[in-house]
């Protein structure tokens, strides 16, 4: 017996979230010119509809609209695909993070939750690890030395990172005893000292995966595979018009499935904060937006670093990685597990 | 439901298992693989083995496919599209060792009989029965498997860190 009304319900959760997830990148970029404006002392885009709001969709047209350009010795199938890869990979995470808590309609009990998986956290990294093909194919496919070489640095980049990105998440599975993260959510209710970063003694491991997290997304200081002055534009030079969009928006998914991923983990996730006297539906809506409010700060802050800090040396980067992260990351699962021995979390 | 699946990825498991032998180009062999042990990641799923599935994809599709790619792309080699294959004596040997290969299969499905697979219970194979078992049933193969690792691991630093 297939349930038809549960696979319905599925597919509507499916839809809202990317719909805006899509609105959400929309923004993001528009957010990012207007605050590296701030920061520069300068306007950004404010001339297409009120404060530049319209912007994000004139730029779209113009994707749309541009010429598409294939190399003539680019290998076609995967040139082709690497963009469709990056953003099936990069949307496929977004689908273990809660973004609410489960509510009743219809008399039927709904998980604001995609996919809630017994080992949904594996499930964020494992479709993360796979977001490194698109970036390698693009690489390859475009038989361009610039591509080439940005694909490479952002394979090594990514396979170096997620190893501190993983282990920096084992103190909160190990306080929390689950890899399920709605239950890891649920057990942060409350008032805000409940949360993993700050009662739950994962301020460590917070830092840690906000760092690995900006290397993950190849955001700046980080972001080595596209370096502008050196690689052009990296992995992506040889593409143009929606393909290059297509990266684009996998990029900015990516800081948002890592932002979520943060917020959950360790900041509590949908949860206020501090209890509230009333209950139902007005609280879900309240902790939703809760939920977007603390992504969204998030995103801020992947803004605001930036175009603040200058970009590593590729050197740098692998001793950061693997000299420093690591072993930390390391000392935050040891300390974990003795917090957890002797019962003080 | 379960059928559709199971032929889905068979047929993914089977075509993209073909192109990693077949494929002249060695990038696109590599990514078949990773195709292919994504595939494999589905059957462990439908056998209700979900962190195995979780797992293989991390491990073997996410991890070392991505190193292998990388060590491809760095050695750069010349595209295979118009070497010969080998000669006379490897592909005799190669039949040879499929045809063995396929009657050994043969006889292990003859052998299970057709009975199926034991129903499993409403726990299996979540994070927390593979991680009992573990350190429980397996615990001594667990920790000489973690040494043999450490061990592999020292070894390959000392070869690399000689010829630095």
């Amino acid at each position: 017996m297939i349930d038809w009304t549960g696979i319905l319900i599925t597919i509507v959760k499916i839809v809202v979230v990317i719909g805006g997830l899509m609105t959400g990148v929309a923004l993001m970029t528009l957010v990012e010119r207007r605050v590296s404006g701030v920061i520069q002392f300068r306007w950004g885009p404010n001339r297409v509809g009120p404060f530049g709001l319209l912007q994000p969709m004139a730029d779209g047209i113009k994707f749309l609209m541009k010429e598409e350009i294939i190399p003539r010795d680019a290998h076609r199938p995967i040139f082709i695909l690497a963009p469709a890869l990056s953003m099936i990979t990069a949307l496929a995470a977004f689908a273990v993070v809660p973004f609410g808590p489960t509510i009743e309609l219809f008399g039927r009990p709904i998980d604001l939750v995609i996919l809630d998986l017994d080992g949904g956290i594996l499930f964020a990294f494992a479709a993360t690890g796979l977001g490194v093909y698109g970036i390698v194919c693009a690489g390859w496919s475009s038989r361009s030395k610039y591509s080439l070489m940005g694909g490479l640095r952002s394979s090594a980049q990514m396979v170096s990172y997620e190893v501190a990105l993983a282990l920096s998440v084992v103190g909160v599975l190990a306080a929390s005893g689950t890899l399920r993260p709605t239950v890891i959510v649920e057990q942060q209710a409350g008032w805000f000292w409940n949360w993993n970063a700050l009662g739950g003694g994962q301020i460590l491991g917070f830092v840690l995966f906000v760092i690995a997290g900006f290397a993950e997304t190849n955001r700046l200081p980080f972001d080595l595979p596209e370096a502008e002055s050196e690689l052009v534009a990296g992995y992506h030079t040889e593409y143009s018009s929606m393909k290059f969009a297509m990266f684009f928006m996998a990029e900015y998914i990516a800081m948002f499935t890592i932002s979520s991923l943060a917020v959950t983990l360790f900041l509590g996730g949908y949860h206020l904060g501090f209890p509230l006297p009333f209950e139902g539906l007005p609280l879900v809506a309240l902790q939703v937006g809760t939920f977007m409010l603390k992504v969204g700060l998030f995103m801020f802050f992947f803004v605001w670093v930036r175009w603040t800090l200058p970009r590593l040396r590729y050197d740098q980067l692998m001793d950061l990685g693997w000299k420093r992260l690591f072993p930390l990351a390391l000392a935050n699962v040891f300390l974990t597990g003795l917090l957890v021995t002797f019962e003080v979390i | 439901m379960e059928l559709v699946a199971f032929v889905v990825l068979t047929t993914l498991a089977f075509v993209s298992g073909v192109v990693v032998v077949v494929h002249r180009n060695q990038i696109v062999a590599a990514l078949s693989l990773a195709a292919n042990l994504v595939a494999i990641a589905g059957f462990y799923l439908l056998l209700q083995a979900q962190f195995l599935a979780l797992l293989q994809v991390i491990v073997y599709a996410g991890a070392i496919m991505v190193l292998v790619l990388f060590v491809i792309m760095l050695l750069n080699l010349p595209d295979e599209a118009h070497r010969r294959g080998g000669g006379r004596v490897q592909g005799g040997l190669g039949l040879i060792l499929a045809g063995a290969f396929v009657v050994l299969l043969g006889l292990a499905i003859a052998r299970s009989g057709d009975g199926g697979f034991a129903s499993t219970s409403g726990g299996f194979g979540t994070v927390e029965s593979v991680g009992r078992a573990l350190f429980t049933r397996f615990f001594y193969a667990f920790e000489a498997i973690s040494l043999l690792l450490v061990v592999a691991m020292i070894g390959a630093v000392l070869l690399a860190k000689r010829r630095l």
